[in-house]
Order: C-alpha cells, then sequence, then structure tokens
C-alpha cells in the first residue's frame, strides 16, 4: 500500500461548525444542515403536551430512555439473531411455495393459495426485513447477508434511495414540517399548519390510488424531486439515483410480470399467475399504506416547525419522537406483519434496536409517558387508519377562514411544505 | 460450468433481489451469495487447551498449501467474530484448524464447536510455504505455533522418501505439547522426519526444564548441529520469533547460510489508548490525517477530502459505516474504545483511538 501523507489538514476543535469541508467532493450536494443535539436548555418552543415539563424532567427522561436503549444493546445476542433468520427462513419458504403454487393456478384453489402465500412473504420481506434490516437493527451481528449496508429488497425503489429519505431525512427530523417530506409525502395535506391549495381537494382520490401502487409513490417521492427543484439536489444526483430506479424497476418488473408468469404459461396458468402476482403486490401495498400512515397521522399526533426544535436537548428529541409517533395496538401476529411498526413510538425513539424487542421496550416507554405526563397515542388498526384517512379527506378542504376563497387562490406551489412562521 | 451459469441467470430473474443461493440455503447451509461457508465434519480434543475442527468448505474454496492460514468467521450470542487461524492439515486433505483456547473467540471455538456447526471462511493465503526445491529444512516452533508446520510435516514427510526435517518444538509439558504421539509415530515410521521436543516445565525426564534459549547457538547446537546448513522455519510467540530473527541476523551473515522464514500469529496492531486520537489512514483514498480524540471519523475523513458516506452525523442512520481494517475507535457517546478486524464503524459517532486505518 502506498500512501501520499496529507498532515496539513487537521481538524479543528469543533468540526461541526467548520462549515463545508475543504474538497469535500461536490457528488453530496448541498444538504440541510443536520440537527447538533444540545447538551443542556431546552427548545426553543417546547411542545404543548411537554409544556409543563422542566429542563431537569426533560432532562431525566432522556437518561431514563438512554437506560433503556443500553439495556437492550447490552442484551442483543444468540436468541435475537435466531429470530431474525427464523422470519427470514419462514418468509423465503413462503416466498418460493406461494410462487411455485401459482405455477398452478389456473386452478382456483391453488390461485388463492399461492397469491395469499405471496402477499404474505411480500408483507414479511417488506415490513419485519426489509425495512428493519436497512436501518441497522441487525448490523451488530456482522453478518453480510443480513446487513445494511448489503441489504436490497422486493420494492422498486432502490434500497440505497430509501435508506437516504426514511433513516436520514424522516427519522432525523421527525414531524418537523417542511423537512420530514414524509409529512404527506409532499402531494397529500396532511397537517393543518400545512397551507392549503385547491390541488388539495384531490387529496382522497390521490391517496386511494396511492394505496395499491405504494411501492412507486415511494420510489418517485425517494427520488426526491422537490430538493432538485429547489437546488438541494444536483441534476446529476437525480440522474444517478433514476438509472438504480430503473434498473431496480426492471428486475421487479421482469420477476413479476414476465419470469413467474412465463413459468406459470408452461402449465397453462400464466394469465392467472399475472393476476396473482399483481394482486400480492396490490395487497403489500395496501397493507404497508395503511400502516405507514398509522405511523403518524393518525389523532392525537403533533407536527412541529424547524423553529420550535432549535436548542433541542436529546431528552426534547425523544419527547419530538414520542409526541410525534402513534401505536397500533394487537395481537403478537398484528406486530408481526407490522414488522413491528405497530411499535412505532419505541420505534422512533430507538430505530437501530432490533424489532423483537421492541414488545418489551414498549411497557416501559408507556410507563415513563404515563409517569411524566406525555401523551401515548395508540389504538386498533382500524380505528387509526380511520382516523389518518378521515384526516386525508378533513384536510383536503381549506382550513375555516380560506372557504370563501376555494377557486385559484391558493398559496403559490412553492410554498408547499416550507416551514410557516412561529407564532406564539 | 456454463449451463449452470445460464441456468443461474434464470433462475436469479425469479428470485431478484436475492441471489439463487440465498433461496438454496433454505436447504443447504453452505449456500450463500456473499460469504464463503463450511460444515464441521469432525471434532478432535488434542491436548487439555486445543482442539482441532475438520470442516468441508462450499464452493469458491480455493485447496490450500501447506503452512497457509485462513480467517474463520464464527459467531458468539450472536455475533460474527474473525481470527486467523494456520490450517493443520496436510495440503490435498479437507482443511483443518487447531485452535488453542486462548481468549474469548478461540476459547468459544475450541470448546463450544459441534460436528455440523457452520464457520464462516476466506479463502487461504500466506506465504509461509515449503519451498520449491526440496533441501534440509529445520522447523522451529513453539506451543500451537506448531499449526502451520504440523501442515507442512503431514505434506511432506509421508510423500517423499527424500525428505530432511528436523522439527526442534518447545511446549510447557508432553501433555501440553500438540500432535505429540503423531509426530513420534512419523519420526519412527519415516526417517526424513527428527522430532525433538522441549519441554519447558519439569516433564521428569531429567532434561532441563528451562525456555529454548535461542539468545546464542548454544541450544541450536546441541539439537541440531548442522541447522546452518537447513532452510529454517519458525512459528511462535512474539518473543521467540524476534530472538531467531535476531540470531540469524547474527550468526549468518555469509553466503552459505540458509535463510529463516517465520510467521507472526499475533497481529502487529499497535493498541490503541482512548483519548489521545491518533494518525487515520483512508486506505482506498490514499489519505492520513493525525486528528484528536473527540474528533468523529466522518469529519476527519470529510476534512481531507475523502468522500466519506454520510447520513444523521448522530449515529442513528447507520448511512456513514466504513469497514475497519485496523486500529481501535472509541464511541464518543459512551466513550467505549472498540474495534475488530473488518467492525463496520459508524464513523459519525467514533474518533481514533491510537492509530486507525479505514477500508475507505
Amino acid at each position: 500500500m502506498t500512501t501520499t501523507v496529507n498532515r496539513s489538514t487537521t481538524p479543528t476543535a469543533d468540526p461541526a461548525d467548520a462549515g463545508p469541508a475543504e474538497g469535500a467532493d461536490g457528488a453530496t450536494g448541498i444538504r440541510p444542515r443536520k440537527p447538533v443535539l444540545a447538551a443542556t436548555g431546552h427548545p426553543a418552543a417546547r411542545p404543548h403536551a411537554a409544556a409543563h415539563l422542566s429542563d431537569a424532567d426533560v432532562e431525566q427522561l432522556g437518561r431514563e430512555l438512554d437506560a433503556i436503549r443500553d439495556r437492550i444493546i447490552a442484551s442483543r445476542g444468540a436468541a435475537d439473531a435466531a429470530y431474525i433468520r427464523r422470519v427470514i427462513k419462514v418468509q423465503r419458504t413462503l416466498e418460493i411455495a406461494g410462487r411455485a403454487t401459482l405455477l398452478l393456478s389456473r386452478r382456483k384453489t391453488a390461485f388463492v393459495a399461492g397469491t395469499a402465500m405471496l402477499s404474505v412473504a411480500k408483507i414479511l420481506e417488506n415490513m419485519e426485513i426489509g425495512h428493519n434490516v436497512l436501518h441497522g437493527q441487525w448490523d451488530w451481528m456482522r453478518d453480510p447477508d443480513i446487513h445494511s449496508t448489503t441489504w436490497e429488497w422486493d420494492f422498486v425503489t432502490p434500497a440505497a434511495a430509501w435508506k437516504h429519505t426514511h433513516n436520514d431525512l424522516h427519522h432525523t427530523w421527525t414531524n418537523v414540517l417542511g423537512k420530514d417530506k414524509d409529512v404527506g409525502y409532499s402531494i397529500l395535506r396532511m397537517d393543518e399548519a400545512q397551507p392549503w391549495h385547491p390541488g388539495n381537494l384531490g387529496n382522497p382520490l390521490y391517496n386511494m390510488v396511492l394505496a395499491p401502487f405504494f411501492e412507486w409513490g415511494i420510489a418517485i417521492y425517494d427520488l426526491e424531486l422537490e430538493a432538485v427543484k429547489d437546488g438541494e439536489k444536483s441534476t446529476d444526483d437525480l440522474k444517478k439515483d433514476l438509472k438504480a430506479m430503473g434498473r431496480k424497476v426492471v428486475r421487479q418488473f421482469t420477476k413479476d410480470y414476465v419470469a413467474t408468469p412465463a413459468a406459470a404459461a408452461v402449465f397453462g396458468s400464466g394469465k392467472q399467475a399475472l393476476v396473482g402476482t399483481f394482486t400480492a403486490n396490490a395487497i403489500r401495498n395496501v397493507w404497508a399504506h395503511s400502516v405507514i400512515f398509522c405511523g403518524h397521522f393518525p389523532d392525537g399526533v403533533d407536527t412541529f416547525t424547524e423553529e420550535e426544535i432549535e436548542g433541542e436537548t436529546r431528552g426534547d428529541w425523544y419527547i419530538r419522537q414520542t409526541l410525534g409517533s402513534a401505536n397500533i395496538s394487537g395481537s403478537k401476529l398484528m406486530h408481526l406483519m407490522t414488522g413491528n411498526l405497530s411499535h412505532q413510538i419505541e420505534h422512533h425513539c430507538f430505530p437501530d434496536l432490533p424489532s423483537n424487542r421492541y414488545a418489551e421496550v414498549a411497557v416501559e416507554v408507556r410507563e415513563i409517558c404515563e409517569r411524566y405526563g406525555l401523551p401515548y397515542t395508540t389504538g386498533p388498526m382500524h380505528r387509526q387508519v380511520g382516523q389518518a384517512w378521515a384526516k386525508v379527506f378533513r384536510l383536503a378542504l381549506p382550513p375555516k377562514g380560506q372557504r370563501g376563497r376555494l377557486v385559484g387562490r391558493g398559496l403559490p406551489k412553492a410554498a408547499l411544505n416550507a416551514a410557516p412562521p412561529v407564532t406564539a | 460450468m456454463a449451463q449452470i451459469r445460464v441456468l443461474r441467470r434464470v433462475a436469479s430473474l425469479l428470485t431478484t433481489p436475492l441471489a439463487p443461493e440465498d433461496i438454496l440455503g433454505l436447504v443447504n447451509p453452505l449456500s450463500s451469495s456473499r460469504q464463503l461457508r463450511g460444515v464441521v465434519t469432525k471434532v478432535v480434543r488434542e491436548t487439555p487447551d486445543s482442539t482441532t475442527i475438520h470442516f468441508r468448505p462450499g464452493r469458491g474454496w480455493n485447496p490450500h498449501a501447506a503452512g497457509q492460514w485462513a480467517r474463520v468467521g464464527v459467531e458468539i450470542d450472536g455475533v460474527r467474530h474473525w481470527r486467523s487461524y494456520s490450517l493443520s492439515a496436510a495440503a490435498g486433505h479437507d482443511p483443518a484448524i487447531t485452535v488453542t483456547a486462548i481468549g474469548v473467540v478461540s476459547t468459544a471455538l475450541a470448546r463450544d464447536t459441534r460436528v455440523g456447526d457452520i464457520l464462516f471462511l476466506d479463502t487461504p493465503q500466506g506465504d509461509f510455504t515449503l519451498p520449491e526445491h526440496p533441501r534440509p529444512l529445520l522447523m522451529l516452533t513453539a506451543g500451537s505455533g506448531l499449526t502451520p508446520v504440523m501442515s507442512m510435516i503431514r505434506t511432506l514427510v509421508p510423500r517423499r522418501p527424500d525428505a530432511d526435517v528436523v522439527l526442534i518444538h518447545s511446549a510447557r509439558t508432553p501433555a501440553d505439547a500438540l500432535f505429540h504421539d503423531e509426530l513420534l509415530e512419523l519420526a519412527d515410521q519415516f526417517p526424513g522426519l527428527t522430532v525433538k521436543h522441549w519441554f519447558t516445565r519439569d516433564s521428569g525426564t531429567g532434561a532441563p526444564a528451562r525456555r529454548l534459549d535461542l539468545g546464542d547457538a548454544t541450544d541450536l547446537e546441541t539439537l541440531c548441529p548442522d541447522w546452518r546448513d537447513r532452510a529454517a522455519y519458525a512459528c511462535g510467540p512474539a518473543d521467540f520469533l524476534d530472538a531467531a530473527t535476531e540470531l540469524w541476523l547474527r550468526d549468518g551473515h555469509d553466503d552459505t547460510h540458509e535463510n529463516l522464514t517465520i510467521e507472526r500469529f499475533a497481529t502487529a496492531l499497535l493498541p490503541g489508548t482512548g483519548g489521545e486520537g491518533g494518525l487515520v489512514t483512508f486506505e482506498k483514498s490514499d489519505k492520513e490525517v493525525e486528528v484528536d480524540g473527540d474528533v468523529p471519523l466522518l469529519d476527519a475523513g470529510e476534512e481531507c477530502g475523502v468522500v466519506m458516506p454520510s447520513g444523521c452525523r448522530m449515529g442513528i442512520c447507520r448511512s456513514c459505516l466504513i469497514p475497519l481494517v485496523a486500529g481501535k475507535v472509541r464511541d464518543l457517546r459512551t466513550g467505549e474504545v472498540h474495534g475488530d478486524e473488518g467492525e463496520l464503524i459508524q464513523t459519525c459517532v467514533n474518533a481514533a483511538a491510537g492509530p486507525v486505518n479505514l477500508d475507505i
């Protein structure tokens, strides 16, 4: 190995404020500055639901939650590793069995059984496995076969693109309007504070179309077209992302809509197999869409502004994650099928803990929330989905004061999703 | 072969984004598109502390030359750990490693490995191998340093009637001496092998119970008077090898003197101490930078122009993972100093604890 020594640049004591690093490659583009948590103090405005807490309370809450995380991390072990391997094994077996059964899908029972198995396999693959592996929840095993840096999932958006918008932007800026584009995915108006425009009247329709094609919505969303328009993402990066997505789309499309039906055609079941794979994708998409919408859109979930969170400490960060998320109550099977996103609050507090541990963590987090008088939003799936959909319908209409100006008076598009000014 | 490749391509159309090997892994534990594996076929207790583990490697393994080593990965409490072990089996045979229970990983391997277990593997490496042309050999080993030499002896002695090998092996007691009986049998059976055991503790045989002294040539002269005329191979603890190297350098500056080849099995890494930072080397980017102990590696890399992957910069999103090649890092969140070879480091929340080499 030959190494040219470049000792001239010794980082200064506080690199966080040093501005863009000299020689940093332009490929990473200009990205919004990341929030740096304050060691002490409080954010510019503590959320209403946490206004009764003193700085010392919040600090103590932060310590208690940190302690939970430390304890789980210290106790991760062979049983957890066996769990994820078991889920992967079941999922792959179901996937193969489902596709094999679809080869004979001319028979109605085979069609139903094959489609059902493939749907369940795709849901497990996407939620309990893909989402969580890509979060790095299993990276501690140091197994390159189950690792966030090597994993690719059965979803049209490439893992790398999703990891950026989801792990980096959404989980860092959870429910911060204008920063966390997951608040409505740049399509829907999902918060009262987002300005209304006439296009929002179509929101229920858009969302109804989005649900069965959710993976395509996510793929387009991950291209960050808005960031390109605002000059935050270079067109070169967009081209690169488009190319990666194109390759992925071709492979995904070929598997489900060409190769599987072609194999089934040998048994005279080509058309039925095509319907089967399409249906399985649609079922997975509708399910994923429902689970995701339960995460941050039911009643009782807070949103924040960039100004409000300025000066956030670790404890305040935990409070934002807690107030900005909602759980789904239900059985063990429900937790598995939602990829444990039914423990959305715990997932947002500790995004990289193994998903199989969220259930035990939830008991403690809930107790802490009760003790500190913080709301802990949870409910059965049908209620949470209902509330999220009700919000889609409600916010399609302009705020009461603006209802006289239904036609042609919306705010300019550029203002969409921008952080509104702070009102005291 | 070409047919298999075509078949694999067709199958991968149906398995994407997985590889066909990932699906085959459901029934064949050796099948993986990413990680060479082997299945343990036999476990033999050699001494109270040492175990020989025979394994059958999956596709992608290269047959080893006598004296080579391989990286072996083993899972301990769900976490994969990698260590390098010399292969003790003769060339041409299924590989085996002989592990002495020192340290967490070797102890787990030596004590807990069962037939049927899966080992993770890297292909055999190393140039501590037999000379191309026959010549008289002297093997100088201590403790578990015997393992690569055992592979050489097993390969050479039974197959070459013209072999001329002297083995001087140092161990604490006969009970601790690896392959003790097998070596005596081989020496009995093949005139080409002479075995001299040296026991550092009283063995009751009247031999001097002290360490083999390589400070001067006296012990060697006694054990192997023609040692200067033999190509020598040495493997053992660091001080043993240092002494041997020095002796050969001092005593061997004439042209007729044969070479000494050594194999170190302790990595020569400088263990870092937390807090003071160190020199960070970004290997693929060919850059080095001195950093303080409180600067995240991510910042250090960016500061000297390396294209570092990055994400949240607060230890959550894991977009910034880079494999560690060597050295230790300190977790800026907990102060914990950690770092195994190959471990993926969150560069945004880890700083150098001594010299660090990163694979980027």
